[in-house]
């Protein structure tokens, strides 16, 4: 029974990674040969010198930082004050927060197209910089259901009333509190909604695509549609990303563990 | 703009700002006002409602309206044009396929590797690749799957070369329905590790020795006791997984173009081009999708609270 159970594990086990191994090995092993006849990391050289890479990338890069700046500025004080002050809202926020989940990303971009458009009241999509700032209020639309959990539970992690009326008694404003008490206390749980946000954003197509902005996501689109092996070292490549941010996920919550032994 | 006095309409206020709320002096007091209490929640409201709630509504509007913005309910009638529920139906196919197969799969893993007595550094590794995996759609996953069981992707060649079996002459195509469904799995099934995860926690070691104990087999534990313990957590990620399929689009558009007609791809095409010739038809689409995932998600919840209603 003890030993059959451990057989019926190891088969699942064994199916999965082969499943989810040989596709990465299969993209790797492609990705060698652009010299014929010889393995080389020729794409990769070919793909990490090509300007368009380097300048869609950074911009995604910039989407994502700002994304997960206002993401935070939006989620934590927002989260800290429903759990402070109106526990009666929080159904109702938590609710909108998770909306993202159930509304798919290209409806919502479809709705800004059309109330953005040039001609409305807030024309979002008249010019680049305003496109801009709507890709990344949709991406912090796309990032609110992670970053709002992640934020919610660390929040729920520590003592906040304690802190801030501690705080309060001390003299302190609000936004000191925020900063200077609220923040260090939850910082892995933002660092973690930060880098999920990171792993979304960086690779976003449909969004990207259809505001018509010069982004990683419709880049690796066009080199899909028009190269040999590009695509495959730009896919390593992606992978490496997602699991870089991942991992930084890890790091953070294993430091996060440590933290309530600290006096 | 409305939307700050239909958030807050406690903030009566005069002259008093949209500012943040957290920063407003004397909110601190136990006795605050609760226009002052509101003015807190007011950013992410205004937020909400600017960048999610009135895109959608616009557009569930606009569903029931003809070009001249009179009511109709025309365009539901002329979504039933053959392109369009095809669209639909292959969709529904493929999210319900990888849906239903992340789900068996995902499970299988997950308990393996919580309950399967494998050593211990497997369960942080397989969390720590579910993490990386359910986010690694899109574009990427699409190239990868077409170097993998592309006409000249590695599985393929293998195959011919060692199995003799040509896998393109079976009618298998990457492009094709079992190809997407084959992809979409690729981070279905570590999503559903990531959610079942916990729950299969949930099942105490005790009661399966308690089951052993009482002479119950295999069968009995997971008949009597296991699954009626986890199958809200396993219908309700189910569910959650099918509406991730439906609303995915980049993986589709990457790997098949447009060859595969499925719905987010019809509707990204409408969005650039108008390609049915009708904006409000569009919207019409629009709503379909958002009622299919609602329902999906809706059905998740009802499942859950009837579950633990049902514990009680």
């Amino acid at each position: 029974m003890n030993r059959q159970s451990r057989v019926g594990a190891w088969t699942a086990l064994v199916v999965g990674t082969l499943y989810f191994l040989i596709p990465l090995a299969a993209t790797f092993e492609f990705s060698l040969r652009m010299r014929r006849g010889t393995y080389s990391f020729d794409a990769y050289r070919v793909v990490l010198s090509d300007p368009n890479f380097q300048a869609s990338f950074g911009y995604s890069l910039l989407m994502a930082l700002l994304t997960i700046v206002v993401g935070v500025l939006l989620v934590v004080p927002t989260a800290w004050w429903v759990q402070l002050r109106m526990p009666r809202l929080r159904g109702i926020v938590e609710f909108i927060t998770l909306l993202p989940l159930v509304i798919p990303a290209i409806v919502i971009v479809f709705g800004y197209l059309r109330i953005y458009n040039s001609s409305s009241l807030l024309p979002l999509t008249g010019n680049e910089r305003a496109t801009d700032l709507l890709l990344v209020f949709s991406y912090v639309t796309l990032s609110l259901p992670y970053m709002y959990r992640a934020v919610d539970a660390s929040l729920r992690a520590v003592d906040i009333r304690s802190l801030t009326e501690a705080a309060e008694c001390l003299g302190a404003n609000w936004p000191t509190i925020l900063y200077k008490v609220i923040l260090p206390n939850i910082r892995s749980g933002i660092l973690s909604g930060a880098f999920l946000t990171f792993a979304v954003v960086i690779g976003e197509f449909t969004i990207a695509s259809l505001l018509d902005r010069p982004a990683f996501g419709p880049y690796l689109q066009l080199v899909g549609a028009n190269r040999a092996y590009e695509p495959s070292a730009l896919a390593i490549i992606a992978f490496a990303v997602t699991w870089a941010s991942m991992g930084l996920i890890q790091l953070f919550g294993s430091a996060r563990a440590l933290t309530p032994q600290r006096p | 703009m409305t939307a700050s006095s239909e958030t807050a309409p406690q903030d009566r206020g005069p002259g008093r700002r949209a500012q943040p709320g957290p920063a407003a002096p004397r909110a601190g007091r136990r006795d605050t006002s609760s226009a002052w209490t509101w003015l807190g929640v007011l950013p992410f409201f205004a937020f909400a409602l600017l960048f999610l709630i009135l895109p959608t509504a616009f557009l569930m509007i606009g569903a029931f309206e003809d070009a001249q913005g009179h009511f109709t309910l025309a365009n539901f009638r002329d979504l039933l044009q053959p392109g369009v529920i095809d669209a639909y139906w292959i969709s529904f196919k493929v999210s319900a396929a990888s849906a239903l197969g992340g789900a068996l799969f995902g499970s299988l893993l997950a308990w393996a590797a919580v309950q399967g007595r494998l050593p211990g550094w497997i369960r942080p590794t397989l969390l720590t690749f579910s993490g990386v995996a359910s986010n690694f759609a899109g574009v990427p996953l699409a190239f990868a799957f077409i170097c993998t069981l592309g006409r000249v992707g590695l599985v393929t060649v293998l195959l011919k070369k060692y199995a003799d079996v040509n896998l393109y002459a079976t009618g298998f195509s990457v492009l094709s329905f079992w190809g997407l469904t084959l992809t979409y799995l690729y981070f279905q099934i570590p999503l559903m590790i990531l959610i079942v995860a916990p729950a299969l926690d949930g099942l105490k070691r005790e009661w399966r020795e308690a089951c052993d104990c009482l002479g119950g087999t295999a069968f009995h534990y997971w008949r009597h006791i296991a699954l009626p313990v986890l199958w809200p957590s396993i219908i309700g990620a189910t569910l959650l997984l099918f509406a991730n399929a439906f609303g995915a689009v980049a993986t589709a558009y990457a790997l098949t173009g447009s060859s595969l007609n499925i719905v987010t791809i019809l509707l990204y095409a409408q969005i650039r081009g108008d390609v049915m010739h009708n904006q409000n038809l569009g919207y019409a689409l629009a709503l379909g999708m958002i009622v299919v995932t609602g329902l999906a998600n809706g059905g998740y919840i009802w499942l859950r609270s009837r579950a633990e209603r049902g514990r009680r």
